[in-house]
């Protein structure tokens, strides 16, 4: 899974994939009792239809290209960093208590401060799963899928416990921060330029460290073949833990802004999820960095346009989740057919 | 000249017919609903959606507009201005947000688009004076439920030990969960006539208005836990019917128990056996008004606290709240319902007469004191005689 393919054949499985998901989509659509077409129609015009509907789009993808690149680092490194929702949630978790302290707001730099403590929580949380990958020899993906159950526990404790709302105990947040210590949005929209601007900047470092440094080609000879790299003394086991820490803190960055740009308060479901769809999104595109950007833009797409389902359609939302789960599905699956192709070929 | 008259008529014909053609497409006046939980979850959500198909019906070209699950876990990533932009573009001039969880949202919102209505249900911003002009809310007097409520299981319990599956805690949810103690505690006084000391009212939150796997208590957990440890009726102060399900569950397995489901007046369906009845909201009448008031144009920021209407208090057209009776409740008991009723609606019994205490000792209503309605609402505890907790530990 990890071997790099050229881009040809990469396009060539995500149309294959995108014809097959076509197919079964339809197929479910069908069985759901909707009209297949217009289903599809709807949640893309649901999507992209207007400036409100891009911007919301845009705001979802900020998350997701963050959090996709983030992944990046430690896919190059051979780690299956499932941890990252527990990293946006800690990055959640340290922006709020950041900011906690300041109830009557207060300037950008605050703001700019909990940015940054997010990066310190989700980087912590990440060094976490790095250490007991490499010291503890437990597993990323066991080590990780165990400390996002503890950051979430972590967060509904801080919610229904010490940063209650006064006289209140409910799951549903905290107090909401003072609006001067909110991202500056699009008239209206939840669409921080800033955040924008920040996804954007990031999605492009990481290119240019995985493609152009000397660090992002260690990084990737450790993940090829981590026996080589200790031969050659490349030292796998820090660079496992300074790709985890670089993807943590970028998951940690996402995490925060989705508490000063979006939700305004730390809410339980803080990720909403984006950890695992960027997950999906990184495998998708198989190191192919470029087709990142495009890929989240998909799912954003998908997000939002889904909210139009049960509106117009009264379809259940969680149909466009369906879609998304069939689409990667499909990928998969295509590439399974074509190894069992080349395997069926070389035995004939 | 002909062919010019000619083209004049064609003119002529075609700026009428556009102009028929624009009075015969009466546009709907849309009212967009934001429901916290699922539209058929057979309590608070449907109950709102249910006034919706009311106003529809009622006010022949409103159009109800709604979506379902809006709460973070159900749909992560969005946000409730976001929501509400969609129901705006899509025409929406009234809209309604059906959850404390959405104070703070439908504000933002409210602040967003000016020239539409927005009612926050449950909410006080109107009282505190955060809302923007275009904000009101509307609650139902549920408290008088509730105390229907606690009254027929105190008439019920054999044990003598009541439970109440609470949600969250809030302003909200202590009035109510004290409402329904102080029915239990005057029907087991009252009617039963037996010491208060031997009446246990225990209350436990999940800490949500429903059940979200894995941040919430569970409340079928909770309502198991209540039956197996004594508590012979479990009332319900959550969204949904878990209480209800699980009473129907230990009733089949041969135990004697009961349980009060809450919000939608249907939720008794299908648990003859165990349910003593359910109040409820109806929201019906209370959105006729506002929706007409706000196309009329004459709509006015209000803080609306709607009662029963206490000569038919299951009116679908005049009741902002109702019992009704459910198929498990004794003859005996009915009876005494009705005469409880009777003197709660002329006004012979007020249980939020003094004196009443906190759950800390402390003086919620002096001796002889009648609760003002912002002293109800603003309740701090729990009152003494309850068991759980009256606030966030």
């Amino acid at each position: 899974m990890f071997s790099k393919t050229s881009l040809a054949t990469s396009l060539g499985r995500l149309v294959a994939a995108l014809v097959l998901a076509l197919v079964l989509t339809t197929l479910i659509v069908l069985i759901a009792g909707a009209p297949p077409l217009q289903t599809l129609a709807i949640l893309v015009v649901g999507g992209l239809g207007s400036a409100a509907k891009l911007a919301q789009a845009a705001a979802v993808w900020i998350p997701l290209v963050l959090c996709s690149s983030a992944l990046l680092l430690t896919f190059a490194a051979g780690l299956w960093n499932i941890g990252i929702e527990g990293q946006i949630i800690l990055g959640a978790v340290f922006a709020t208590g950041f900011l906690r302290p300041f109830p009557d707001g207060g300037s950008f730099l605050l703001v700019m401060g909990a940015l940054m403590a997010g990066m310190i929580g989700g980087a912590l949380w990440a060094l976490a799963a790095g250490l007991l990958r490499t010291w503890g020899r437990v597993h990323e993906i066991f080590g990780g899928l165990g400390l996002n159950f503890v950051a979430l526990g972590l967060t509904l404790w801080l919610i229904f416990g010490p940063w209650k709302r006064p006289g209140i105990a409910s799951m549903s947040g905290t107090e909401p921060l003072h609006p001067t210590l909110w991202l500056e949005a699009l008239g209206g929209s939840s669409l921080s330029p800033v955040s924008l601007l920040l996804a954007l900047t990031v999605f492009l470092l990481v290119a240019f460290v995985l493609s152009s440094t000397q660090w992002g080609l260690r990084l990737k000879a450790v993940g090829q073949n981590q026996d080589a790299a200790l031969l050659f003394g490349l030292n796998p086991q820090v660079r496992i833990l300074e790709a985890m820490v670089g993807c943590g803190a970028l998951a940690g960055l996402a995490g925060a802004l989705q508490v000063v740009g979006v939700y305004h308060r730390l809410l339980p479901a803080i990720s909403s999820n984006y950890g695992y769809t960027a997950l999906l999104v990184a495998m998708l595109a198989s190191f192919r960095s470029q087709i990142v950007p495009v890929l989240c833009f998909f799912f954003a797409v998908l997000n939002v346009g889904s909210i139009q389902l049960p509106l117009q359609l009264k379809l259940d939302s969680s149909l466009a989740g369906v879609i998304q789960g069939v689409l990667v599905l499909s990928f998969f699956l295509v590439q399974g057919f074509e190894e069992r192709f080349r395997v069926l070929r070389r035995t004939e | 000249m002909l062919r010019r008259m000619l083209r004049l008529c064609v003119v002529v014909l075609l700026v009428l017919g556009v102009g028929c053609a624009k009075e015969v497409e009466k546009k709907p006046f849309v009212v967009g609903m934001l429901l916290v939980g699922p539209y058929n979850d057979r309590g608070w959500s449907q109950a709102h959606y249910d006034a919706g198909l009311y106003l529809e019906r009622k006010l022949p070209d409103a159009k109800m507009l709604y979506l379902d699950k809006v709460n973070p876990a159900d749909r992560p990533g969005l946000t409730l201005p976001q929501l509400v932009d969609d129901l705006v573009a899509k025409g929406a001039r009234l809209i309604i947000a059906n959850s404390d969880d959405m104070t703070d949202g439908a504000r933002e919102a409210a602040k967003q688009h000016p020239e539409v209505t927005f009612i926050h249900v449950s909410g006080d911003d109107v009282l505190t004076g955060k809302a923007p002009l275009n904000l009101g809310n509307i609650m139902g007097r549920m408290e008088y439920g509730k105390m229907m409520a606690g009254f027929v299981a105190a008439l019920t319990t054999k044990t003598g030990k009541i439970g109440y599956l609470g949600p969250l805690i809030n302003e909200e949810t202590r009035r109510l969960a004290a409402s329904c103690y102080l029915g239990a505690a005057y029907g087991w006084e009252k009617v039963r006539k037996r010491p208060l000391s031997e009446l246990k009212f225990k209350v436990s939150w999940i800490g949500f208005w429903f059940n979200i796997p894995g941040v919430t208590a569970d409340p079928t957990q909770v309502a198991n836990r209540f039956f197996d440890s004594g508590h012979d009726v479990v009332v319900s102060g959550i969204d949904t019917t878990e209480a209800l399900v699980v009473a129907m569950q230990k009733r089949r397995a041969g135990r004697q128990v009961w349980a009060i489901p809450y919000d939608y007046e249907g939720a008794c369906e299908g648990a003859d056996e165990v349910c003593l009845g359910v109040p409820y909201f109806n929201w019906g009448p209370a959105y006729l008004q506002t929706a007409r008031a706000v196309k009329d144009g004459g709509w006015k920021q209000a803080w609306e606290w709607n009662g029963p209407d206490w000569k038919d208090i299951n009116n679908h057209d005049t009741s902002a709240v109702g019992f009704l009776v459910g198929p498990a409740l004794s003859r005996a008991a009915n009876e005494e319902l009705a005469r409880f009723t009777r003197g709660l609606a002329t006004g012979k019994i007020n249980l939020f007469r003094g004196p009443l205490f906190y759950q800390d000792g402390s003086i919620f209503l002096k001796e002889g004191e009648t609760a003002t309605d912002q002293q109800v609402w603003y309740m701090k505890q729990l009152l003494k005689g309850m068991e759980g907790a009256s606030s966030p530990k």
